[in-house]
């Protein structure tokens, strides 16, 4: 299929994507009203941005008329500060279709624009969770039940190094060759793990069983509570990988407001760092972390990305109808 | 000089990498969810010929290099530089050196058109047609009747170059060779 000619007003997506797309949908819907989950809908449009220095939100303005104060506002990275605002209030449950919005990303398994499931279960840890992110994309794509393997035990058997106690020169040293040696030397620890995983951990999952990654280094904690086992102190987040695609991410998630504003303002000395603005931290949702947000764990589920996989192809333009260069 | 960022890299761009001039193959984005982006790129070095892998930071940028093709008519050479000639209509010639012509060599007939890549014009490789007619100049004697099957020899051609021929060929034809594969394609003159 042609995927990219500029001009084009032809879909890149077959009808049989966009059929199959409908019934993914509803396959969800189902999933989460025969548990008593409660679909809503957030704003696309929101006063705050996210702080994340990997994650660069694209700006819209709104005039003063609509009764906004300031005309800066951000399409939204995910729904999930809305979503635990909602928790706050006494929800319960709840899951979403979201549309999400990320500038810069483009590539065989990236659009800037793309579908988001994010759910949100009161009362479960990390560990309840995967099993019902399992349930979900295991009903639906009839793959295996997918195992568990620790973030370091997953570095130590495909890159052979133990991510908590390798120092940054053997690291960055390990990282040479695929990004030389300036680069190496010049690129953040975090930086040079996501190497890792995207030049050896990914594609060693391509050949292998549904896999969840789970307990991450708490420098990669984001949203995440964290633990000390065994001397290190891990997050308990979690992706799953499906034939080496990154399906989704997870939290058992962090309740406690004044470290989430600490989480925050790191994220912001390390955009200074990286030469990137500053962002403004979302009052709004530390208010409702103040006020109390539900133990729960919550995860974000690349919807084109499971379509991809339920149709076995390899670029997300044959399960979009109009990727951004034919928006 | 010009340069690229990583989202204009296409497969044919033109770079600088470590200094020498290399042409993008191919070019994948790739991001954990939560993490850094980078693009892993695959490029040919135009100097050495060899495919290198390399990642970049997404939003880092490469020099473009100052690469181009043009057809030129190869005209004789003086032992140590091989002159071509822009087919423009410019008479503009260019002398290439060995390490230029040392892929083409063996398919080199003057009068003949080459693909010529230019490096801060100057000549950096010479390529061939994908098919040229080169007159054989040694090769065991026909056997008459043979033009269908059975059996091959060597023949030697104008250039040097070896091909493996049927056995009907004889000294004096002309035959149509593939450059690619080096192979024997069939006899235009007899």
């Amino acid at each position: 299929m042609d995927s990219g000619t500029v001009g084009s007003w032809q879909p890149s997506a077959s009808l049989e994507a966009l059929e199959m797309r409908a019934r993914q949908s509803a396959f969800v819907r189902d999933f989460f009203a025969s548990r008593q989950v409660l679909e809503v809908e957030t704003p696309v449009i929101g006063r705050f941005g996210v702080t994340d220095v990997n994650l660069d939100a694209i700006p819209a303005r709104v005039s003063s008329g609509s009764g906004w104060p300031d005309p800066n506002a951000w399409l939204q990275t995910s729904p999930e500060y809305h979503m635990k605002r909602l928790l706050a209030a006494g929800c319960g449950p709840i899951f979403q279709i979201a549309r999400a919005f990320r500038d810069g990303e483009r590539g065989r398994r990236h659009n800037p624009e793309f579908s988001l499931l994010e759910w949100y279960r009161t009362g479960f840890d990390d560990q309840q969770l995967m099993d019902e992110v399992a349930e979900l994309v295991c009903g639906w794509l009839g793959a295996p039940t997918p195992r568990r393997l620790d973030y370091r035990d997953a570095c130590r058997r495909y890159a052979g190094l133990d991510p908590f106690t390798i120092s940054d020169a053997d690291l960055a040293h390990h990282c040479q060759r695929w990004l030389g040696e300036d680069l190496a030397h010049q690129l953040s620890r975090d930086d040079c793990l996501d190497v890792i995983m995207s030049h050896e951990i990914e594609p060693a999952l391509k050949s292998e069983p549904p896999t969840f990654i789970q307990h991450y280094p708490a420098s990669q904690a984001a949203l995440a509570r964290t633990s000390v086992w065994d001397g290190v102190t891990i997050a308990h987040r979690f992706e799953l990988y499906v034939e080496g695609v990154e399906l989704c991410n997870g939290y058992w998630e962090l309740a406690d407001a004044p470290e989430q504003r600490r989480r925050f303002e790191a994220d912001n000395r390390l955009r200074v760092a990286a030469g990137k603005p500053v962002r403004d931290i979302d009052s709004r949702l530390l208010a409702a972390l103040d006020a109390g947000l539900p133990d729960c764990a919550g995860v974000a589920l690349g919807l084109d990305r499971l379509l991809m996989l339920k149709l076995g192809t390899r670029d997300i333009a044959d399960v979009l109808p109009f990727p951004i260069e034919r928006a | 000089m010009a340069s690229h960022s990583t989202n204009e890299f296409r497969s044919g761009l033109k770079v600088l990498l470590d200094g020498d001039p290399c042409v993008i193959l191919e070019n994948e984005f790739v991001k954990p969810g939560k993490g850094q982006a980078f693009n892993r790129v695959k490029l040919r070095n135009l100097m050495s010929n060899r495919v290198w892998e390399r990642t970049f930071k997404s939003g880092d940028s490469l020099e473009s290099a100052d690469v181009v093709e043009q057809e030129m008519e190869y005209l004789y050479t003086d032992g140590e530089f091989w002159h071509f000639m822009l087919t423009d209509g410019s008479f503009e010639q260019y002398p290439a050196d060995a390490k230029a012509v040392s892929d083409v060599l063996k398919w080199l007939k003057e009068q003949d058109v080459y693909t010529v890549t230019l490096y801060n014009g100057a000549p950096l490789t010479v390529s061939a047609p994908n098919f040229v007619e080169l007159e054989v100049v040694d090769t065991d004697p026909g056997m008459k009747g043979d033009t269908a099957q059975g059996g091959s020899k060597p023949a030697t051609l104008t250039t040097g170059a070896v091909v493996s021929v049927p056995l009907f060929i004889n000294i004096g034809d002309v035959l149509k060779v593939d450059t690619r594969s080096g192979e024997y394609v069939n006899r235009v003159k007899t």
